[in-house]
């Protein structure tokens, strides 16, 4: 029997997401025998008109990573979509926007701004940015569109499932390869990890705050961590309440809070937003210009709150910019 | 209900949906059933407008005021300065239409962007 066919492609991504398959160490070997890879550019030598070639369908499965911010990623997206039986989110900027997602506080023209013009370390005397068309003697070279707007996977096409994670961990990878493989699937728009809060299975847990107790709130290198008590008992910014589980820990067993590449869990819409709300209540301070001023010194709370779901979350982009 | 139940999901819907001003009004601090109840709301309050703000939404189409049931002048009072208020600001003005590359209806994209 021919092996299934399978597609691994980057869009707006930092390559984690391709590390992690590398990451499977000996795993990887019984990913390659049971599957037949038919493009996957940063490792092999495929190219674009190879995909166009194989029939609508043909590909069992395309892992898609990274979120969509320019045209050439958007037409990726829609010709493995077209190509593929099944597409899996693969990873945080492809389910919900990931880091990249971050510049939806900016749009199109702010961000060429300041790389092409503004930024201390660029030197541009001629004032040039990059244009969708250029003649040159040899012809018109052409580049992809920059969008206004960072977008997720499943903002652009249908997708079937999400591998969350930054970059998802090689447990969940060979669990989903398997189902698909085995065609046990659950139904589809399911994200394949546990669908509890990380705060559930934390070893820290037991030093969480049931009632407010924060009075003061304090980034990571103001404080000196206690490795076993819970970050917000120290006044530390922890999205775990408001993330799903399923990620191992890695950070917090770094003694680093959680930052919520994994998403909320399906019960959540918003998880930026929800955050915020755990984080409230758990501030024991109740004298109005104290509240203030406590809130004040977050520097930055829809860049935290949203540190990677600022495409996914309710309103998306930063309105008008 | 209680504002202490006002998810800050409640007023992110409130704009996605649409709308060019949420105001929430609750009973004054000490007077809650629940004890904390508005003092919850409160916190979220002050967090919620600061990170609007960073959505790019003006403070005045966010609003918490205290108001029990039998202060109707406030009520009104409080109402009309909102109205006032919002519609100076008038509608929340939305990026235009994304300029997709491609054929649009297979992607389902109803979103902004490019301006």
């Amino acid at each position: 029997m021919a092996k299934p066919k399978v597609a691994f492609y980057w869009c707006a991504s930092c390559g984690g997401c391709e590390e992690s398959i590398v990451d499977l160490a000996e795993d990887i070997l019984k990913v390659v025998e049971a599957v037949e890879f038919v493009f996957w550019p940063v490792a092999m030598d495929f190219k674009v008109k190879d995909v166009e070639a194989l029939l609508d369908g043909e590909i069992a499965v395309s892992f898609i990573n990274g979120s969509i911010r320019t045209g050439e990623q958007e037409h990726m997206a829609k010709l493995l979509r077209r190509k593929s039986g099944l597409v899996v989110a693969y990873g945080a900027c492809a389910h919900i926007g990931g880091i990249p997602g971050l510049a939806n506080f900016f749009n199109h023209d702010s961000i060429f701004d300041y790389v092409y013009h503004k930024s201390p370390s660029v030197s541009n005397p001629g004032g040039v940015t990059p244009q969708l068309k250029t003649s040159v003697e040899q012809g018109e070279l052409t580049l992809p569109e920059f969008y206004d707007t960072v977008y997720t996977l499943d903002q652009v096409i249908d997708v079937d499932y999400y591998l969350p994670g930054c970059a998802p961990p090689p447990d969940l990878i060979m669990k989903a390869v398997e189902a698909i493989l085995s065609g046990n699937l659950p139904p589809k728009g399911t994200v394949l990890a546990p669908d509890k809060s990380l705060c559930d299975t934390c070893k820290r847990k037991t030093t969480k705050p049931d009632k407010a107790v924060i009075k003061e709130i304090r980034r990571v290198h103001e404080v000196l961590l206690d490795p076993e008590r819970c970050f917000l008992d120290q006044g530390v910014i922890c999205l775990g309440p408001a993330t799903r589980d399923g990620c191992g820990e890695r950070c917090i067993n770094a003694n680093m809070p959680c930052r919520g590449c994994f998403g909320p869990t399906s019960r959540v819409e918003d998880q930026g937003a929800k955050f915020l709300s755990a984080l409230a209540s758990i501030i024991d301070i109740d004298d109005e210009p104290e509240i203030e001023k406590i809130m004040n010194s977050i520097a930055d709370p829809a860049g935290i709150f949203n540190f990677y779901s600022m495409p996914a979350s309710m309103l998306r982009r930063k309105i008008s910019v | 209900m209680c504002t202490g139940r006002i998810d800050p999901q409640f007023v992110m819907k409130a704009f996605e949906s649409g709308a060019d001003g949420v105001l929430i009004l609750g009973c004054h601090p000490g007077d809650c059933h629940y004890k904390e109840g508005n003092y919850k709301a409160l916190r979220r309050f002050h967090l919620l407008k600061r990170m609007l703000k960073q959505f790019g939404i003006e403070e005045e189409r966010f609003r918490l005021d205290w108001v029990s049931a039998s202060e109707a002048e406030k009520f009104v009072e409080v109402i009309n300065d909102m109205v006032k208020k919002v519609k100076a600001l008038g509608p929340i003005k939305k990026n235009p239409p994304v300029p997709f590359s491609e054929e649009k209806a297979s992607g389902d994209i109803k979103v902004e962007a490019h301006g």
